[in-house]
């Protein structure tokens, strides 16, 4: 039982329905972040926490009340709108207690929640300012006091910061974090930026095709993806996933890779989950993140299994903190995560050292994780 | 063509633009013509105009046939002048202005915010009664006039213009709202406004451009109308149009072509006056949604 409980919900349009039987529990001051490329059905979901759209079947429930049907003024949330939408005709301070005014709050109580809110946002300069004359961080800021104000129960986002220029939204992505942990809100907010949810949530939804394909912790989703979706959707630059089959040799398990000169390489698998050896002799999908595939020196100090190859770069991109280098393994590209002053030259063979630790299997038919 | 360079461009526009800005003057000058003309032989006694120069100034300045046009001209058998249709326009024309741009708003607010099943067929029929002509509409209006029994009143006539009205002013309103951001909406909803409160404190105050459209639009329309204020409207009832058709077709005595001129101009001024005082906001309300602002 849940803060704010996502029950067996379903939305149809007509005979379509875009959202299969989501079932999540949000717990009271979490931040919870759905997640997932344009049209996996997360602004519909928040839409029907908001009371916006109506649910086909199932159940949500805020503070165990049924929200189902219930008008978006009575559910006791806010909304943050990707276009902030300010009402252009008011004042900032109007903006801000619009939603107390509609709700017959007296004057005198108003203005002392906007100030308060001013105050915590720094925007008590701006009140008389119409949005126009704004820009868009102030915008920003103006839309999560209006959403503030209100006291509400739950904190709904809705891709927030995606009409930001890039610094601004490092910036503000850091104000919300900060937010939420002076305040200890309940949070649902929407992106389709990965890091985003990497960095602001207690708790992430991966959602895709109207499915939620995984619920975990951004530990858990990062390094324990359950399928090749969210392994690849989750990480900038994607995870690498590599053909591969599964041998044993000298009683221990052995993922086998080609190099990009054909040479076969056998990656040693410690302690591998017992559903590995069903797979034996089998092709799977190798999964490793970039960042489990470094220099010898570069390698993780704390890993137990760090197998060595070598392989030809082929290409090099230095990105200031690190490098990115790209080799072909197994027929596909594969990017490796160096520190900047490695000293890696396109067409030459180097010295790779993969961190098998991190390394994880997936079907390639169900494409499930396998463990 | 001449070879366009670099170089030689901004040369080349300085000529071209003198010759646009002359041939605009011609252009303009020759619209102004017969207002012109109108003005001018308005102020003259009626022999300087039956003396045969009509384009020349006045010998001698009056505004008498202004006076008389206003107050105490013939209009059909009553001498009266035109001032009591003047009256009668305007008591016609500002209801039926603001009735159906208030309806035409609401109707667009409707069509593109609270959509229900069936609201685009509902459009496209309201969208219908803009092209359906004049004169097909009169005898089943005649009838609903006379069953209401306002027919031959000015309310009958509001009625008629305002009904004939929310095709159009739906039309810009519908045009106008379908580019005004739906989360405005919704975050006003979850703010607990509800559908007029929306209305009135969210879309309303940010409809100034393509309430001047409406409201230009809809008065001039109404104003200049003579086939149903001759039709529907009878005697003292009858808008200024019909009483300008009666002043010049009166047949006692000589014509009085300085009077015609005056009455004519009265007639238009209204409608002149709404264009100077909010011409460039009708410019702006109908580019508005077309380019992002």
């Amino acid at each position: 039982m849940g803060f704010l409980d996502i029950d067996n919900v379903t939305k149809s349009y007509g005979a379509v329905e875009v959202l299969h039987k989501v079932d999540i529990a949000v717990q009271e001051g979490e931040f919870l972040v759905l997640v997932g490329p344009s049209g996996c059905g997360k602004s519909t979901l928040l839409n029907m926490i908001a009371g916006l759209e109506g649910i086909s079947s199932g159940e949500i429930r805020i503070k165990d009340r049924v929200m189902n049907g219930v008008h978006p003024s009575r559910r006791n949330i806010a909304m943050v709108f990707q276009s902030y939408a300010l009402y252009p005709n008011m004042t900032v301070g109007k903006n801000i207690t619009f939603g107390l005014e509609m709700h017959g709050t007296p004057k005198d109580e108003r203005e002392r929640a906007m100030k308060q809110v001013a105050q915590l946002l720094q925007i008590e300069h701006l009140l008389d300012r119409k949005p126009g004359q704004l820009s868009g961080g102030q915008r920003q800021r103006v839309a999560m006091g209006r959403a503030l104000v209100r006291n509400p129960d739950v904190f709904l986002f809705d891709e927030p910061l995606s009409n930001l220029d890039a610094k601004l939204r490092v910036d503000m992505r850091i104000e919300i974090k900060k937010l939420h942990q002076r305040l200890g809100t309940t949070i649902v907010y929407v992106t389709h930026d990965q890091i985003e949810a990497m960095t602001l949530s207690t708790r992430i939804a991966v959602m895709f095709d109207g499915y939620v394909q995984q619920l975990g912790t951004p530990k858990e989703i990062y390094d324990s993806p359950a399928n090749l979706f969210v392994a690849t959707f989750m990480g900038s630059p994607a995870m690498n996933v590599l053909p591969t089959r599964l041998i044993e040799c000298d009683g221990a398990l052995h993922a086998l890779i080609t190099a990009a000169d054909a040479q076969e390489h056998a990656l040693r698998i410690e302690n591998p989950p017992p559903a590995y050896a069903a797979y034996k002799d089998a092709q799977v999908l190798l999964g490793i993140r970039p960042e489990a595939i470094t220099d010898p020196e570069g390698a993780d100090r704390n890993a137990r299994n760090i197998q060595p190859l070598t392989n030809r770069v082929t290409v090099t991109e230095p990105a200031g903190a690190d490098t990115f280098v790209t080799m072909t393994m197994s027929g596909k590209d594969c990017i490796a995560r160096m520190r900047a002053d490695a000293d890696v030259q396109p067409g030459r063979n180097f010295d790779f050292a993969i961190n098998m630790d991190k390394a994880v299997l997936f079907d390639p038919k169900t494409e499930q994780r396998i463990a | 063509m001449a070879v366009a360079s670099a170089d030689t461009a901004i040369r080349t526009s300085r000529i071209t633009r003198a010759f646009i800005y002359l041939f605009l003057l011609l252009f303009a000058l020759f619209y102004l013509l017969p207002f012109g003309i109108m003005l001018v032989n308005s102020l003259k006694p009626l022999s300087e105009i039956t003396g045969g120069n009509m384009i020349a100034l006045p010998q001698e300045w009056t505004i008498a046939p202004w006076l008389s046009a206003w107050s105490t001209a013939q209009i059909g058998v009553e001498p009266t002048g035109l001032r009591p249709y003047f009256i009668n326009s305007l008591v016609m024309a500002v209801p039926a202005v603001v009735l159906s741009t208030v309806v035409g708003a609401l109707n667009g607010y409707v069509l593109t915010k609270w959509q229900f099943r069936g609201s685009t067929i509902i459009f496209g029929l309201l969208l219908f009664s803009c092209f359906i002509p004049f004169q097909i509409v009169l005898i089943p209006m005649a009838r609903i006039l006379g069953l209401l029994d306002i027919a031959g009143t000015t309310p009958g006539l509001i009625l008629v213009h305002f009904v004939y009205g929310i095709g159009f002013t739906t039309l810009y309103f519908r045009n106008y709202y379908a580019a005004f951001p739906t989360e405005l909406v919704r975050a006003a909803q979850i703010d607990g406004a509800g559908f007029f409160q929306i209305f009135w404190r969210i879309m309303l105050p940010s409809s100034g451009p393509i309430i001047a459209v409406s409201f230009i639009w809809q008065f001039t329309n109404i104003w200049n109308d003579f086939l149903f204020g001759a039709s529907f409207a009878s005697g003292g009832s009858a808008p200024m149009t019909v009483a300008l058709n009666n002043l010049v077709n009166s047949s006692t005595g000589v014509r009085e072509y300085n009077v015609h001129f005056a009455g004519a101009i009265m007639a238009a001024a209204p409608t002149l006056l709404v264009y100077i005082v909010a011409g460039r906001y009708f410019v702006r309300g109908l580019m508005a949604g077309s380019v992002k602002g």
